[in-house]
Protein backbone atom coordinates (compact mmCIF):
# COMPACT_ATOMS: atom_id res chain seq x y z
CA UNK A 1 0.00 0.00 0.00
CA UNK A 2 1.45 3.33 -0.99
CA UNK A 3 1.51 6.01 1.65
CA UNK A 4 1.39 9.75 1.26
CA UNK A 5 4.68 11.57 1.91
CA UNK A 6 5.27 11.73 5.64
CA UNK A 7 4.53 14.94 7.49
CA UNK A 8 8.21 15.42 8.17
CA UNK A 9 9.12 15.33 4.50
CA UNK A 10 6.63 18.08 3.73
CA UNK A 11 7.87 20.52 6.41
CA UNK A 12 9.15 23.51 4.51
CA UNK A 13 12.51 25.11 5.03
CA UNK A 14 10.96 28.12 6.69
CA UNK A 15 8.99 26.11 9.16
CA UNK A 16 12.02 24.11 10.16
CA UNK A 17 13.51 27.24 11.70
CA UNK A 18 10.40 27.81 13.73
CA UNK A 19 11.92 25.19 15.99
CA UNK A 20 14.00 27.18 18.48
CA UNK A 21 16.83 24.68 18.57
CA UNK A 22 17.12 24.77 14.80
CA UNK A 23 17.00 28.56 14.88
CA UNK A 24 19.81 28.62 17.43
CA UNK A 25 21.98 26.61 15.06
CA UNK A 26 21.14 28.85 12.11
CA UNK A 27 21.86 32.05 13.99
CA UNK A 28 25.12 30.58 15.34
CA UNK A 29 26.25 30.19 11.75
CA UNK A 30 25.15 33.64 10.60
CA UNK A 31 26.25 35.72 13.59
CA UNK A 32 30.03 35.58 13.14
CA UNK A 33 29.64 36.74 9.56
CA UNK A 34 27.13 39.49 10.19
CA UNK A 35 29.23 40.75 13.11
CA UNK A 36 32.41 40.82 11.05
CA UNK A 37 30.65 42.52 8.14
CA UNK A 38 29.10 45.08 10.47
CA UNK A 39 32.44 45.93 12.06
CA UNK A 40 34.18 46.21 8.69
CA UNK A 41 31.50 48.29 6.99
CA UNK A 42 30.95 50.61 9.94
CA UNK A 43 34.69 51.00 10.46
CA UNK A 44 35.35 51.78 6.81
CA UNK A 45 32.25 53.94 6.63
CA UNK A 46 33.29 56.03 9.63
CA UNK A 47 36.79 56.44 8.27
CA UNK A 48 35.54 57.78 4.95
CA UNK A 49 32.72 59.76 6.53
CA UNK A 50 34.95 61.64 8.95
CA UNK A 51 38.40 61.66 7.38
CA UNK A 52 38.43 60.78 3.71
CA UNK A 53 35.52 62.60 2.11
CA UNK A 54 35.19 66.22 1.06
CA UNK A 55 33.04 68.87 2.69
CA UNK A 56 30.07 69.94 0.60
CA UNK A 57 30.51 73.19 -1.31
CA UNK A 58 27.21 74.46 0.08
CA UNK A 59 26.84 72.67 3.40
CA UNK A 60 30.44 72.40 4.43
CA UNK A 61 31.22 69.71 6.96
CA UNK A 62 27.61 69.35 8.09
CA UNK A 63 27.20 67.01 5.14
CA UNK A 64 28.99 64.46 7.31
CA UNK A 65 25.81 64.19 9.35
CA UNK A 66 24.19 62.77 6.22
CA UNK A 67 26.30 59.63 6.68
CA UNK A 68 24.36 58.94 9.88
CA UNK A 69 21.03 60.52 9.09
CA UNK A 70 20.28 58.82 5.75
CA UNK A 71 21.24 55.28 6.82
CA UNK A 72 19.21 55.72 10.01
CA UNK A 73 16.22 56.96 8.01
CA UNK A 74 16.48 54.04 5.62
CA UNK A 75 16.70 51.60 8.53
CA UNK A 76 13.77 53.17 10.36
CA UNK A 77 11.56 52.33 7.38
CA UNK A 78 13.22 49.05 6.42
CA UNK A 79 12.86 47.64 9.91
CA UNK A 80 9.21 48.66 10.14
CA UNK A 81 8.58 47.13 6.72
CA UNK A 82 10.19 43.90 7.86
CA UNK A 83 8.11 43.97 11.03
CA UNK A 84 4.93 44.44 8.99
CA UNK A 85 5.88 41.57 6.67
CA UNK A 86 6.57 39.36 9.67
CA UNK A 87 3.31 40.39 11.34
CA UNK A 88 1.42 39.47 8.17
CA UNK A 89 3.31 36.17 7.94
CA UNK A 90 2.38 35.46 11.54
CA UNK A 91 -1.30 35.85 10.73
CA UNK A 92 -1.22 34.05 7.39
CA UNK A 93 1.13 31.13 8.12
CA UNK A 94 1.10 31.13 11.93
CA UNK A 95 4.89 30.90 11.87
CA UNK A 96 6.20 30.56 15.42
CA UNK A 97 9.09 32.99 14.94
CA UNK A 98 7.20 35.69 13.05
CA UNK A 99 5.65 37.53 15.99
CA UNK A 100 8.84 37.16 18.01
CA UNK A 101 10.79 38.79 15.19
CA UNK A 102 8.46 41.78 15.35
CA UNK A 103 9.08 42.09 19.08
CA UNK A 104 12.83 41.64 18.66
CA UNK A 105 13.11 44.24 15.91
CA UNK A 106 10.95 46.97 17.45
CA UNK A 107 13.46 48.57 19.87
CA UNK A 108 16.08 48.61 17.12
CA UNK A 109 13.70 50.31 14.71
CA UNK A 110 12.83 52.83 17.40
CA UNK A 111 16.52 53.54 17.97
CA UNK A 112 17.14 54.09 14.26
CA UNK A 113 14.13 56.41 14.05
CA UNK A 114 15.38 58.39 17.04
CA UNK A 115 18.86 58.66 15.50
CA UNK A 116 17.25 59.87 12.27
CA UNK A 117 15.22 62.53 14.08
CA UNK A 118 18.07 63.75 16.31
CA UNK A 119 20.74 63.84 13.60
CA UNK A 120 18.18 65.50 11.37
CA UNK A 121 17.72 68.26 13.95
CA UNK A 122 21.47 68.63 14.37
CA UNK A 123 21.75 69.00 10.62
CA UNK A 124 18.72 71.22 10.27
CA UNK A 125 19.74 73.77 12.87
CA UNK A 126 22.88 75.00 11.07
CA UNK A 127 21.46 74.52 7.57
CA UNK A 128 17.84 75.57 7.87
CA UNK A 129 18.06 77.62 11.04
CA UNK A 130 15.50 75.39 12.73
CA UNK A 131 15.77 72.40 15.08
CA UNK A 132 12.33 71.28 13.97
CA UNK A 133 9.59 72.11 11.53
CA UNK A 134 6.22 70.46 11.22
CA UNK A 135 6.71 69.60 7.58
CA UNK A 136 5.29 66.40 6.13
CA UNK A 137 8.41 64.28 6.23
CA UNK A 138 9.56 65.19 9.73
CA UNK A 139 6.06 64.84 11.10
CA UNK A 140 5.42 61.46 9.50
CA UNK A 141 8.82 60.20 10.72
CA UNK A 142 7.89 61.33 14.22
CA UNK A 143 4.64 59.38 13.86
CA UNK A 144 6.74 56.34 12.95
CA UNK A 145 8.69 56.80 16.18
CA UNK A 146 5.42 56.85 18.12
CA UNK A 147 4.28 53.71 16.30
CA UNK A 148 7.40 51.89 17.48
CA UNK A 149 6.95 53.09 21.05
CA UNK A 150 3.24 52.26 20.90
CA UNK A 151 3.99 48.73 19.74
CA UNK A 152 6.52 48.16 22.53
CA UNK A 153 4.14 49.51 25.17
CA UNK A 154 1.16 47.57 23.83
CA UNK A 155 2.90 44.20 23.78
CA UNK A 156 4.20 44.80 27.26
CA UNK A 157 0.75 45.69 28.59
CA UNK A 158 -0.69 42.20 28.23
CA UNK A 159 -0.41 39.56 30.94
CA UNK A 160 -0.60 36.83 28.32
CA UNK A 161 2.47 37.36 26.11
CA UNK A 162 0.98 35.59 23.10
CA UNK A 163 -2.07 37.87 23.09
CA UNK A 164 0.22 40.85 23.45
CA UNK A 165 2.15 39.76 20.38
CA UNK A 166 -1.06 39.39 18.38
CA UNK A 167 -2.33 42.81 19.41
CA UNK A 168 1.05 44.31 18.56
CA UNK A 169 1.04 42.64 15.17
CA UNK A 170 -2.29 44.29 14.37
CA UNK A 171 -0.92 47.69 15.39
CA UNK A 172 2.11 47.22 13.15
CA UNK A 173 -0.08 46.34 10.16
CA UNK A 174 -2.41 49.29 10.74
CA UNK A 175 0.55 51.66 11.02
CA UNK A 176 2.22 50.51 7.82
CA UNK A 177 0.31 53.22 5.93
CA UNK A 178 2.84 55.67 7.40
CA UNK A 179 5.66 54.24 5.29
CA UNK A 180 4.48 55.44 1.86
CA UNK A 181 3.49 58.74 3.49
CA UNK A 182 7.05 59.24 4.69
CA UNK A 183 8.51 58.12 1.39
CA UNK A 184 6.34 60.32 -0.84
CA UNK A 185 5.82 63.22 1.54
CA UNK A 186 8.50 65.27 -0.19
CA UNK A 187 6.73 64.76 -3.52
CA UNK A 188 3.13 65.18 -2.36
CA UNK A 189 3.59 68.25 -0.18
CA UNK A 190 5.62 71.42 -0.10
CA UNK A 191 8.29 70.41 2.39
CA UNK A 192 11.34 72.03 3.88
CA UNK A 193 13.01 68.63 3.84
CA UNK A 194 14.69 68.22 0.51
CA UNK A 195 13.22 65.94 -2.14
CA UNK A 196 14.82 62.69 -3.15
CA UNK A 197 18.39 63.64 -3.94
CA UNK A 198 20.25 60.36 -4.03
CA UNK A 199 19.09 58.49 -7.07
CA UNK A 200 17.36 59.47 -10.26
CA UNK A 201 16.63 57.66 -13.50
CA UNK A 202 19.83 59.03 -15.01
CA UNK A 203 21.98 57.77 -12.13
CA UNK A 204 23.15 58.96 -8.72
CA UNK A 205 22.88 62.64 -8.01
CA UNK A 206 25.70 62.94 -5.53
CA UNK A 207 29.42 62.60 -6.12
CA UNK A 208 31.16 59.26 -5.78
CA UNK A 209 33.37 60.51 -2.97
CA UNK A 210 30.24 60.99 -0.90
CA UNK A 211 28.39 57.98 -2.25
CA UNK A 212 31.10 55.67 -0.90
CA UNK A 213 30.84 56.49 2.82
CA UNK A 214 27.07 56.66 2.44
CA UNK A 215 26.79 53.15 1.03
CA UNK A 216 29.33 51.79 3.52
CA UNK A 217 27.32 53.22 6.39
CA UNK A 218 24.02 51.93 4.99
CA UNK A 219 25.56 48.47 4.68
CA UNK A 220 27.01 48.73 8.16
CA UNK A 221 23.67 49.73 9.65
CA UNK A 222 21.97 46.80 7.93
CA UNK A 223 24.60 44.33 9.15
CA UNK A 224 24.41 45.75 12.66
CA UNK A 225 20.64 45.38 12.67
CA UNK A 226 20.86 41.80 11.41
CA UNK A 227 23.38 40.89 14.12
CA UNK A 228 21.48 42.44 16.99
CA UNK A 229 18.03 41.27 15.86
CA UNK A 230 19.28 37.68 15.70
CA UNK A 231 20.56 38.01 19.26
CA UNK A 232 17.28 39.55 20.37
CA UNK A 233 15.28 36.80 18.64
CA UNK A 234 17.34 34.15 20.45
CA UNK A 235 16.63 36.02 23.65
CA UNK A 236 12.88 36.08 22.99
CA UNK A 237 12.85 32.37 22.19
CA UNK A 238 14.67 31.71 25.45
CA UNK A 239 12.19 33.84 27.36
CA UNK A 240 9.36 31.82 25.88
CA UNK A 241 11.05 28.58 26.92
CA UNK A 242 11.64 29.92 30.42
CA UNK A 243 7.93 30.72 30.71
CA UNK A 244 7.15 27.18 29.56
CA UNK A 245 9.58 25.72 32.09
CA UNK A 246 8.04 27.84 34.82
CA UNK A 247 4.47 26.82 34.07
CA UNK A 248 5.53 23.17 33.77
CA UNK A 249 7.31 23.43 37.12
CA UNK A 250 4.24 25.15 38.54
CA UNK A 251 1.96 22.32 37.36
CA UNK A 252 4.29 19.68 38.74
CA UNK A 253 4.45 21.06 42.27
CA UNK B 1 48.22 69.66 17.29
CA UNK B 2 46.61 72.43 15.28
CA UNK B 3 45.70 69.81 12.70
CA UNK B 4 43.62 68.01 15.27
CA UNK B 5 42.03 71.25 16.45
CA UNK B 6 41.15 72.12 12.88
CA UNK B 7 39.71 68.67 12.33
CA UNK B 8 37.74 68.78 15.56
CA UNK B 9 36.33 72.22 14.73
CA UNK B 10 34.88 70.85 11.47
CA UNK B 11 34.79 74.30 9.89
CA UNK B 12 32.73 75.69 12.75
CA UNK B 13 30.12 72.94 12.70
CA UNK B 14 31.75 70.73 15.31
CA UNK B 15 29.06 71.51 17.85
CA UNK B 16 26.52 69.77 15.59
CA UNK B 17 28.60 67.02 14.04
CA UNK B 18 30.20 65.52 17.13
CA UNK B 19 27.00 65.21 19.19
CA UNK B 20 25.42 63.53 16.15
CA UNK B 21 28.19 60.93 15.98
CA UNK B 22 28.37 60.62 19.75
CA UNK B 23 24.65 59.99 20.21
CA UNK B 24 24.60 57.50 17.36
CA UNK B 25 27.54 55.60 18.83
CA UNK B 26 25.86 55.66 22.24
CA UNK B 27 22.64 54.25 20.76
CA UNK B 28 24.48 51.47 18.92
CA UNK B 29 26.58 50.46 21.92
CA UNK B 30 23.56 50.74 24.18
CA UNK B 31 21.46 48.45 21.99
CA UNK B 32 24.24 45.90 21.83
CA UNK B 33 25.01 45.93 25.54
CA UNK B 34 21.33 45.79 26.53
CA UNK B 35 20.71 42.87 24.17
CA UNK B 36 23.74 40.90 25.33
CA UNK B 37 22.98 41.48 29.00
CA UNK B 38 19.40 40.24 28.64
CA UNK B 39 20.53 37.24 26.59
CA UNK B 40 23.15 36.30 29.15
CA UNK B 41 20.67 36.63 32.02
CA UNK B 42 18.09 34.48 30.25
CA UNK B 43 20.65 31.80 29.41
CA UNK B 44 21.62 31.63 33.09
CA UNK B 45 17.99 31.43 34.11
CA UNK B 46 17.23 28.66 31.67
CA UNK B 47 20.19 26.66 32.92
CA UNK B 48 19.05 27.12 36.50
CA UNK B 49 15.50 26.07 35.70
CA UNK B 50 16.64 23.02 33.75
CA UNK B 51 18.80 21.98 36.70
CA UNK B 52 15.86 22.27 39.09
CA UNK B 53 13.18 20.54 37.02
CA UNK B 54 15.26 17.61 35.88
CA UNK B 55 15.95 16.21 39.40
CA UNK B 56 12.29 16.78 40.25
CA UNK B 57 11.31 14.69 37.24
CA UNK B 58 13.71 11.95 38.36
CA UNK B 59 12.17 12.00 41.84
CA UNK B 60 8.67 11.55 40.44
CA UNK B 61 9.58 8.37 38.54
Amino acid sequence: MTTAPTRQARVSLLHRYANPAAFGRLSARILPWSTAIAVLLLGAGLYFALFDSPPDYQQGNTVRIMYLHVPAAIMSELVYGAMAAAAAAGFIWKHALADLFVKAAAPLGAAFTLICLVTGSLWGRPMWGAWWVWDARLTSELVLFFLYLGYIALVDAFDDPERGLKAGAILVLVGVVDLPIIKFSVDWWNTLHQPSSLMSLSGPKIHGSMLLPLFLMIGGFVAFFLTVVLLRLESELLARRIRAWRSAAGDAS
Amino acid sequence: MSNFTTFFAMGGYGAYIWPAYGLTAFAFVGMLVWTLAALRARRREEKALAAVTRPRREARR
